[in-house]
């Protein structure tokens, strides 16, 4: 990772006065959202994008090998913005590398959700073949609730936020079709198919609650005025996930109960595994370029 | 348009993307602005999709071309006003579609997120880059690149690439 800068950090100089995790201004006549709200939204972005990568070369059929790869491009695309920007604005010395490769599990603020691997429920040191509905169901209920989320991001008052989420409105909305599409597809498919898609749906459902359930951050960012009430989502996110389960003939299954809490830093055990595979070359050759 | 100005344009006016090389980068787009400033002068340039691989190859080309034609001049990544394929030159979109690439239709207004999913409208017809037959289909609706679907014609039966709207 290196070099393109977020646009609106085209003055520096004005970027680098922003304080630490606060909502000062950033520029004339706007306001920041805090960096662990940044952050949240890049490291979502950053292990969805690694997860998905896992499938290059070893996709179901080669057109969908080609989409996952070019879906984990604009995930780790759009990580890469959100990192120079909490990288900018912490100032000092961090970097997008330092953030994205030098922070531990417990630092991450992603979606429990984002981390599971691609099959049922299985420990962390189990081994399992690569289950693509598991793959397109997650991508599915992410990705209805990224165009919800980048939709309403698009008009915060923080400009340097408002521009990233104005282009990965733009691509949030293929990975959507793509996502619905395929569920679809399995859901209204062969009896195997549709077995195995709602056998996702049923291991899946449970991780969204965790949507609905503000952190922090997120409550800082509401309150600085950058950011967007998640629960103000929850209904249109519904009606995205009712429309389409019923078009591929699949149930909602009744949630309630435990939630996870991965976007506080406490995580399943498959986000380790992860970051070392993620990690481990830049941590083995500390600031090796190429 | 001041001298400097001009003499950055054209310095600039040869370089094309490179994924599609017939294409110029101010044709597509990506090349916004150039413009002088009490500190020199400025180069605006704008990605296209965020991960999209060819902007650091966009950036270092636009570089060496400034250095080619001794000019200093700064490079700017700008992400708003973001990319869109709706400021592709009508031009620009003849030659992508004589190089073999369907370009892209106009974006579709911005219609609320859920309506956009409920009710998923038709794609716009595509129309073969080779034998002109709208009677075609998607066969994935991510191609060799993020921005490009693959598309099939069921007449001249060639597949091909449609730069999808963005
Ligand atoms: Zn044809």
């Amino acid at each position: 990772m290196s070099a393109i800068q977020p646009s609106v950090a085209q003055d520096r100089s004005k970027q680098a006065s922003a304080p630490v995790g606060g909502s000062a201004p950033n520029a004339v006549g706007s306001v920041g959202a805090p960096i662990e709200y940044i952050l949240h939204l890049a490291d979502n972005a950053v292990v969805l994008g690694q997860r998905n990568a896992e499938w290059c070369g070893h996709g179901p059929i080669l057109e969908e090998d080609i989409a996952m790869g070019n879906v984990s491009l604009d995930y780790i695309g759009q990580a890469r913005l959100l990192y120079q920007l909490a990288a900018t604005r912490m100032g000092g010395d961090a970097t997008e590398d330092k953030l994205a490769y030098f922070r531990d599990e417990t630092q991450f603020r992603n979606y429990t959700l984002l981390e599971l691997p691609h099959n049922g429920p299985l420990v962390g040191y189990a081994v399992s073949d690569r289950d693509y509905a598991t793959t397109v169901v997650r991508n599915f209920l992410y990705g209805a609730l990224m165009v919800l989320v980048w939709d309403a991001l698009e008009k915060s008052p923080d400009a340097d936020l408002a521009a990233i989420a104005a282009k990965s409105l733009k691509e949030a909305r293929y990975h959507l079709h793509h996502a619905a599409d395929w569920l679809v597809r399995f859901g209204d498919g062969t009896d195997e198919s549709h077995q195995r898609a709602q056998a996702a749906v049923d291991h899946l459902f449970p991780y969204t609650e965790e949507f609905w359930t503000p952190s922090v951050a997120e409550d800082a960012a509401v309150a600085a005025g950058a950011g967007v009430d998640v629960c103000s989502l929850r209904a249109a996110w519904d009606a995205i996930v009712n429309e389409t389960l019923s078009e591929a003939t699949l149930v909602r299954p009744q949630v309630r109960g435990y939630v996870p809490e991965g976007k506080h830093g406490r995580h399943s055990e498959h986000l380790g595994y992860l970051l070392g595979e993620m990690q481990g070359l830049a941590r083995a050759h500390p600031g090796a370029t190429w | 348009m001041s001298t400097v100005v001009e003499q950055v344009w054209a310095s600039l006016a040869h370089l094309t993307d490179p994924e599609i090389p017939v294409v110029t980068l101010r044709e597509l787009g990506i090349l916004r602005d150039v413009t002088e400033t009490p500190d020199g002068v400025e180069v605006v340039i704008t990605p296209t999709y965020t991960g999209c691989p060819a902007m650091g190859q966009i950036e270092d080309d636009v570089r060496g071309a400034l250095d080619e034609a001794g000019i200093a001049a700064r490079v700017i990544t700008r992400l708003a006003p973001a990319w869109t394929t709706d400021w592709i030159s009508d031009e620009a979109k003849e030659k992508l579609r004589v190089y073999g690439i369907a370009p892209p239709h106009t974006t579709r207004p911005d219609v609320s997120v859920v309506k956009f999913m409920r009710h998923r409208p038709a794609p716009d017809a595509v129309a073969c880059p080779r034998c002109g037959s709208i009677h075609t289909v998607v066969s994935s609706q991510f191609g060799s690149t993020a921005c490009k679907a693959l598309y099939k014609c069921l007449d001249c039966q060639e597949p091909f690439d449609y730069f999808k709207p963005y």
